[in-house]
């Protein structure tokens, strides 16, 4: 058998000659950062995000899919502290893309902008899946947003410094209604105070502290590590002793645990969208804490 | 009623007198004493609520301080949070990150894998037996990457077989994104011939690699080399790449490679992936691999039943088609998942075969050397639930036609080199795992081998493959 040659050459000139640039390629790794690229970019960037919020951020594949847009990646977003350790490093190894190596202005962190909260002390396996810079889910604390917002105003305009000023022009736009949008929803949040919830993994941390909830407990044993029947028994237990409000889990994981203790429990359980996408009417970051805050009341009255 | 009157005062003035005097006594007595004492009084109280308002004010001074502290203490905190997100500040911190895999079996064997082979097929000296019987220790894995600066990235897996002996698996550089998609490997590293042979042993799906990758690669084929790689600027994914290296291992040879300059094997490939939905993603991929192995020798039991050590020269040319699809619901491989996998093989060799070249039978003879073969295998691996798996393949080879010239000639029979007689082996395997995290994987497999053409080869593993240290990420 003889190697095609022709063929090949002629495959690679086909492609070669589909793509056309115009605007900042954005690849966003989850889907709160790809609302928040579209937000403050507007048409000056078309945003592809890597994950749905149907998926678990921790366990994606490296699909042949992620690595093309990666490679036509002007500018990555990611949560950063190690929430995208299994497959983001392989994208951007094997993308040949250097504008979006870390170090360099196409790489972007959200969570090196963030105060990040559960650092741990230590770190040991035996813990379960742990990120040793700090819980990685900063999105479900709106005045994160507002801060990663800022940073990623700033690097739009480094990136493509000819629009600049619509950049920033947009940027104060949306961080007004942000800002209104945030009292609105502490607010709407006021009466959860105090509130004790059981979430389904250690995601919900940000949104405890800022609406002041109290975690009374996972449903997972212990991070990243399925719920088990003797820990959920052990939760079952615990609740009747001293019961929480609220079962939380998010779109994205399997409501058979959370179902399994509303029922024994009494515990009203709600599904909150998590991301962008997780839920009907959380089209974009505002519905989506519209949706998160309204599901919340709701379920806690 | 005068009388009465002044009686009554008499009266009033004698009982008044004494009191009067009494307290006239007193006054004058003691009342310089009491003012004294209560002078003293106020002086001591207005002294102690001095001193207690100076303690207030030297507290309230001091609480302010401490809020301030407090406050200074916060952001010292802060900023100790911010720094330590992001990486410990120590010399430390640039280590490379290291991960080791543990990696040991048990198994139950109908048939001494020392006598391993596949029927049909040239025998490649490589690692291809089944783990062995009874408890086994297989090769413990240590890596070490990380970018070495910003062009290149570095990375060293070395494995530690438990006859104690250390193997550089790969050792390579990598370029960090050169330019418009290219990237350059260099060093040694599984060559991307085929899909598992560039996957390492500890995250196969099975115990043991595809019968294929055992007949044409020697189990897995690493060489030491060049490889470039270009990714077009397309939404589809689309690969292109090239391998130069020296041909150390089977196909190619001699074992480590030949004394030559320039290169002993060239490796033509590429990929074509993408989404169907967000359930479902694929690749496909086809590649080349040609060497010009010289003397790359293997042992057979010629007719006379001595153990004789022939050898080829010539040049080894292997096709690779092989595809990968993996879905999970919605795109979220936690629960459940399906993993769907075949190759397909095709290998054509011609030049010269040497019979007997340490002269122990019928003397050292030369002819010539034909074949064309192929196998393929196909598998399936299904999550069933959180944390447990349970997978299926089927392999086969098809052993074509291999023409030998000794052979042909008369000079020699066909009973001289029973290995190659023409041979279909074919393999069925099961296997159940459960991977308690990311970290640790024990698998149980059964697997009907009949790559022997006289004996059925029934085996039972149980392994454990365990990860310690860096976060490992898996290619697709």
């Amino acid at each position: 058998m003889k190697f095609p040659w022709k063929l090949m050459t002629g495959a690679c000139l086909w492609f070669a000659g589909l793509p056309a640039f115009a605007a900042v390629n954005v690849v966003a790794c989850e889907p709160e950062w790809a609302a928040l690229a579209r937000e403050v970019a507007g048409d000056n960037a078309t945003v592809y995000s890597a994950t749905t919020a149907l998926q678990d951020p921790h366990h994606i594949e490296a699909r042949p899919s992620l690595i093309a847009r990666v490679r036509n990646a002007d500018l990555v977003v990611c949560a950063g502290s190690e929430l995208e350790v299994g497959w983001l490093p392989l994208l951007l190894v094997q993308s040949g893309n250097r504008k979006i190596q870390p170090g360099n202005p196409g790489y972007f962190e959200a969570g090196q902008f963030v105060q990040k909260l559960e650092v741990p002390k230590t770190l040991d396996r035996s813990m379960g899946d742990i990120h040793p810079g700090g819980n990685p889910h900063i999105q479900t604390d709106p005045r994160n947003i507002a801060k990663v917002a800022t940073a990623l105003i700033a690097r739009f305009e480094q990136i493509d410094a000819a629009n600049a000023e619509a950049y920033r022009t947009r940027g104060k736009v949306f961080l007004d209604r942000w800002q209104a949008g945030v009292s609105r929803w502490e607010q709407q949040a006021a009466p959860l105070k105090g509130m004790a919830v059981v979430t389904h993994h250690k995601d919900w941390t940000y949104l405890e502290a800022w609406l002041g909830l109290r975690e009374a407990g996972t449903l997972e044993p212990m991070p990243g590590v399925p719920p088990t029947p003797a820990h959920l028994a052990e939760l079952v237990e615990g609740m009747q002793r001293q019961p929480a409000k609220l079962i939380i889990y998010s779109a994205y994981n399997d409501p058979k645990a959370a179902a399994f203790l509303s029922q024994r429990t009494r515990i009203p359980a709600v599904m909150l969208p998590f991301t962008v996408g997780g839920s009907d009417k959380a089209i974009d970051l505002f519905s989506l804490f519209d949706d998160t805050i309204a599901r919340l009341v709701a379920a806690a009255r | 009623m005068f009388r009465s009157k002044a009686t009554a005062l008499a009266v009033v003035a004698a009982v008044a007198m004494p009191v009067c005097q009494l307290a006239h006594a007193a006054t004058d007595d003691d009342l310089k004493e009491l003012r004294e004492q209560v002078r003293q009084l106020r002086e001591q109280y207005e002294q102690r609520i001095g001193a207690l308002e100076a303690r207030l004010k030297e507290a309230e001074r001091a609480s302010g301080e401490a809020q301030v502290a407090a406050g200074q203490a916060a952001a010292t905190a802060d900023q100790a949070v911010a720094q330590s997100s992001n990486r410990p500040a120590s010399e430390g911190a640039f280590n490379p990150a290291v991960s080791f895999i543990l990696n040991g079996t048990y198994g139950n064997l109908s048939r001494d894998p020392a006598g391993f082979r596949i029927n049909g097929f040239v025998p490649t000296q490589g690692e291809v037996a089944p783990p062995g019987r009874g408890f086994s220790l297989g090769e413990s894995e240590i890596a070490f990457a990380a970018n070495i600066d910003q062009n290149f990235r570095g990375t060293l897996i070395a494995s530690l077989s438990p006859d104690e002996k250390i193997e550089v698996e790969e050792g390579f550089l990598q370029t960090l994104g050169l330019a418009d998609g290219l990237t350059v490997k260099a060093g040694r590293f599984f060559s991307a011939v085929g899909y598992q042979n560039e996957i390492h042993a500890h995250a196969w799906d099975f115990t043991d690699a595809p019968l294929v990758n055992k007949a044409f690669l020697g189990n897995q084929f690493a060489d030491d080399g060049v490889q470039v790689k270009w990714i077009a600027p397309t939404d589809a994914y689309f690969d292109l790449g090239l391998e130069l290296g020296r041909g150390r291992k089977f196909p190619g040879g001699p074992d480590g490679g030949r004394s030559k300059n320039g290169f002993g094997s060239g490796t033509l490939f590429a990929h074509l992936g993408g989404d169907i939905s967000d359930s479902t993603a694929w690749k496909l991929g086809v590649s080349h691999l040609r060497t010009s192995p010289r003397d790359r020798s293997y042992t057979d039991v010629d007719s006379t039943g001595t153990t004789v050590n022939n050898s080829f020269s010539g040049t080894s040319r292997l096709w690779a088609l092989g595809g990968i699809l993996k879905w999970a619901p919605n795109g979220n491989a936690t629960v459940t998942n399906l993993k769907l996998q075949g190759e397909y093989f095709r290998r054509a060799e011609s030049g010269d075969l040497i019979y007997d070249t340490a002269l122990a039978s019928l003397g050292t003879q030369s002819g010539g050397f034909q074949s064309r073969q192929s196998g393929w295998y196909a598998q399936g691996v299904y999550q069933f639930m959180p944390q447990w798996r349970a997978g299926y393949r089927y392999d086969r080879l098809s052993p074509g036609s291999t023409g030998l010239g000794l052979v042909d000639s008369g000079a020699l029979t066909a009973a001289d080199f029973p290995v190659l007689a023409a041979y279909a082996p074919t393999r069925s395997t099961f296997m159940v795992d459960w991977s308690g995290s990311e970290f640790s994987r024990i698998r149980l497999q059964f697997a009907r081998d009949q790559s022997r053409r006289d004996a059925t080869d029934n085996q039972v593993f149980l392994q454990y493959i365990m990860s310690l240290g860096a976060h490992g990420a898996h290619t697709f």
